[in-house]
Formats: structure tokens, C-alpha cells, sequence
């Protein structure tokens, strides 16, 4: 399946630079280490998740009741 | 506390009025009977084991996680969550309409809110998957016994079905609570389907060294033939944590779930599953969720590689073994003694031992664990 694509300029120094980066390193274009910094860069600005104070009060009754918790 | 994978974990699980309602709707829809397995991954749906997903994959959902090992939306996935039907029971069932899904001895499940039906290529499935079309192969068997259409669409769990191992039952939002209430901040985790050995202790507490918490987390659900029971199993691992782990850094809930026997894919749908309970790290091993010889030994290690995005760091350990000068547990990299001198953790061995009724050495095994599974009449899987 094809991925859609789109472009984003970056000064073509990067670029080289990018490109010498890669050489031997398996990682196959500029594209692909681009998009491998980028995504790991956003999965980092995840945010967490919160529950109610409702919900955690009920299930930390359920931890007690189970022994989780004291 | 880390974030569940896609940012926000899912909860279908119907409650109070709604749930009551779709039950009184459901008696009028037409009823699909689906397996364990499939009921194991509607639970999982529901309560947000498998966020982000909400419903079972439709066709573009499907083939690209064969073929990219992303969801649509670019996110990692590995595993496709699929359901499949007869071409008789697809006929029935109407695209934009409800489906109410069974177990097989007739119990409602859970409501399918149908959007999709497609074909697919079996063949391609057991080949992206598994990475070979080996009949031999438990995941390629199970692939060509696969009906023939698939139906997608979002799932309301009406019910969590009870087993007999409900005190371990937690959901990812009662775990993440539970690791707040500890005080964790990082937790690493270790998926097994087998007793523990010292070889496995020595993993978690390595592990445990350079984190707040180790969330123990059994698979539970349909084995192989010899692999050890559910029960034996747990009953195991409560008795290692008793004796030899702090409370204060120990959990151990259940996951059930098919094991697909898919590695190193496998390896990555284990950690986004792990995250989604609020795990910041996950210990994958040697030949993690292999099966035979069909994949090298550090092939689910190495795909890691592909996914710097996971939001969850795997800890990686190789090769280990008792050594008999070192008297210690050590590995290739920290013991300078010849292979004569060393034990390895061979699971056949122990699990021979065992059925001849000997105690294995406790230089690989806690006698406390061998005890407690000599206990049990037949600890095997039949």
C-alpha cells in the first residue's frame, strides 16, 4: 500500500549532513531518518492520561478489596 | 505516568442505563457466536488493553498494519485484531447495522457496530504475520482455518466474562491507578506463559534495579500441548513473589489473550499492550513470543530498531545462565569461565524433572516454586 506522502524543505545543508549521517548505517533515505527522528521526537509530547477523582476512588476500592493495596 | 498508546486509553465497556438498554436492543439483532479468543479480544477492545483501537480492523486498518506495521493514522501496530465470519453469517449481517456477538455456549458479549465486510488473503496474512507459511506453524494453522470474510466496526462490551483467575483480572485503568497509588514512576514489565525459573528471576530483578516497580503479567488463555496450566502458572509466581520479592515492588495481574506465536511482531504488540497498563519499559528476551525455530533468536529485539516512536523502551537481555564457579547467575558478557562450567536454564530439563517427581537444583529453580507445582495433579496442558 502507498503511504501518502507530502514534502517539508529543509536547508540543503541538513540535508548532506544527513545524508553522511546515514551512509552504512541501514537506514535506507534522508525520508526514512527523517521520519524516524520526527516520530520519536512526537511520541516524547504524549500527554498522560487523568481518571476523575470518582473513578479513582472506585477502583482503588477494588485494589483493596484484592489486597493491591493496603 | 506515561501515555496510553494514541494518548487516550479506551473504555467500551457499557455501564448502568446503557447497558440495559443495549441489552433490551439486543434481543432483536441478529446474534454472531464467536470463539474465546475472539471474546478475549473484544474484552481487550473494551477495556482499553488494545487502545487505541475501538472496534475490530477494517480493510484499510488491516492491510496496513500487514504491510506497514502502522495503523492508518502512522501509529505502530503489529498484530491485526480481526474478526472473521462464515460467508452464510456475512451474508445476514447488514453493513450500518448491529450485530449482537455470543460466546459460544450463547452468553451476549458485546454489541459490533458494523461498518465493514471484506475478503482477505490468508496467505498474505500468515506470511506478513508470521513471516512464513509453514503449516506447522501454530499462528499459519490458525490463519488457514480462518473464515472467510471479516467484520469490522467499533464494540460495546456488555459483560467481562468471569474465569477462574478474577482476583488477578485488572484492567489498564486499574493498573495505571495502582502504580500511581505505589508511587511508581517507572514500571518495567514481564510478559510470560511459563513457571518461573531462576534464569526468569534473574531478568526481573535486573530489571527491577533501575526501575520503581515490576508489574508481572501471565498470558492466560489457549497453550500449547506440555506448556504449563493457567493455574500452575500463577500459583508459581505467587510463591516467588512471596518469598522472595518486596511487596511494596511487585504486581502480578493476568492478560488474557491468544498468543499468536507471531515474535518478533509479537514482541511489539506485547509492549504497546504493556504501555496501555502504564508500563514505561518491557523486558523482551531471547526468541520473545517465538515459536519453533522460525525466527532468529534476537529478532524481536532487533525490530524494536523500526519503531523509535513506541513510547515504551524495551530492556534487552541475551543469553544467561548459572555459572558453577561464578555461583551466581551471569551471562556472556560479565563471567570469564568455560562453558563446562555452566548450567543453562534448559525449560525441558526443569519440566522433566519435574514429572519424574525430582526437585530441580536450586540453582534453577526456587524450591518453594518446584513444591507448589509438584502440588498439582497434572500441571501440563494435555
Amino acid at each position: 500500500m502507498d503511504k501518502e506522502l507530502m514534502a517539508v524543505s529543509i536547508p540543503a545543508t541538513l540535508y548532506r549532513k544527513i545524508e553522511e549521517t546515514i551512509k552504512g548505517t541501514g537506514v535506507a533515505s534522508v525520508e526514512d531518518y527523517v521520519a524516524k527522528v520526527l516520530r520519536e521526537k512526537l511520541s516524547l509530547a504524549a500527554p498522560g492520561e487523568a481518571f476523575t477523582k470518582e473513578d479513582e476512588e472506585k477502583v482503588k476500592e477494588r485494589l483493596k478489596a484484592l489486597g493491591y493495596i493496603d | 505516568m506515561i501515555a496510553p498508546h494514541g494518548g487516550k486509553l479506551v473504555d467500551r465497556l457499557l455501564k448502568g442505563a446503557c447497558r440495559e438498554e443495549a441489552l433490551d436492543k439486543a434481543r432483536a439483532l441478529p446474534v454472531l457466536r464467536i470463539d474465546d479468543e475472539s471474546v478475549s479480544d473484544v474484552e481487550n477492545i473494551a477495556t482499553g488493553v488494545f487502545s487505541p483501537l475501538e472496534g475490530f480492523l477494517g480493510r484499510s486498518g488491516f492491510r496496513s498494519v500487514l504491510r506497514e506495521m502502522r495503523l492508518p493514522d502512522d501509529l505502530p501496530w503489529t498484530i491485526p485484531v480481526i474478526l472473521d465470519a462464515g460467508r452464510e453469517d456475512a451474508a445476514r449481517l447488514k453493513e450500518g447495522g448491529e450485530v449482537l456477538l455470543a460466546s459460544e455456549a450463547g452468553r451476549p458479549v458485546a454489541i459490533l457496530h458494523l461498518e465493514e465486510k471484506y475478503e482477505y488473503d490468508r496467505n498474505e496474512l500468515a506470511e506478513k504475520v508470521f513471516l512464513t507459511s509453514d503449516r506447522a506453524h501454530p499462528g499459519v494453522a490458525k490463519a488457514a482455518a480462518m473464515k472467510d470474510v471479516l467484520l469490522a466496526g467499533p464494540v460495546d462490551l456488555i459483560d467481562i466474562s468471569p474465569t477462574p483467575f478474577d482476583r488477578y483480572k485488572l484492567s489498564p485503568k486499574e493498573t495505571r491507578i495502582l502504580f500511581k497509588e505505589k508511587g511508581w514512576k517507572t514500571v518495567v514489565a514481564f510478559q510470560t506463559r511459563n513457571t518461573p525459573h531462576i534464569g526468569h528471576e534473574y531478568l526481573q530483578k535486573t530489571a527491577l534495579t533501575f526501575t520503581d516497580g515490576i508489574f508481572v503479567n501471565p498470558v492466560i488463555g489457549r497453550k500449547k500441548k506440555g506448556d504449563f496450566k493457567d493455574e500452575v502458572i500463577l500459583t508459581s509466581y505467587e510463591e516467588l513473589i512471596r518469598n522472595y520479592y518486596l511487596k511494596e515492588r511487585a504486581v502480578m495481574a493476568i492478560l488474557q489473550m491468544e498468543m499468536r506465536y507471531a515474535g518478533p511482531r509479537e514482541a511489539i504488540f506485547h509492549a504497546i499492550v504493556r504501555k496501555n497498563f502504564g508500563c514505561t519499559h518491557i523486558i523482551i528476551g531471547r526468541d520473545h513470543a517465538g515459536v519453533g525455530n522460525y525466527y532468529q533468536p534476537y529478532a524481536a529485539q532487533d525490530i524494536f530498531e523500526e519503531f523509535p516512536d513506541l513510547g515504551i523502551a524495551p530492556l534487552f537481555f541475551r543469553s544467561f545462565y548459572h555459572c558453577r564457579k561464578c555461583r551466581s547467575v551471569v551471562n556472556e558478557k560479565i563471567c570469564p569461565h568455560p562453558a563446562s562450567e555452566h548450567i543453562q536454564f534448559s525449560g525441558t530439563m526443569i519440566r522433566d524433572m519435574l514429572v519424574k517427581g525430582e526437585i530441580p537444583p536450586p540453582e534453577l529453580m526456587r524450591p518453594e516454586v518446584a513444591e507448589v507445582i509438584m502440588r498439582f495433579k497434572d500441571p501440563f496442558v494435555e
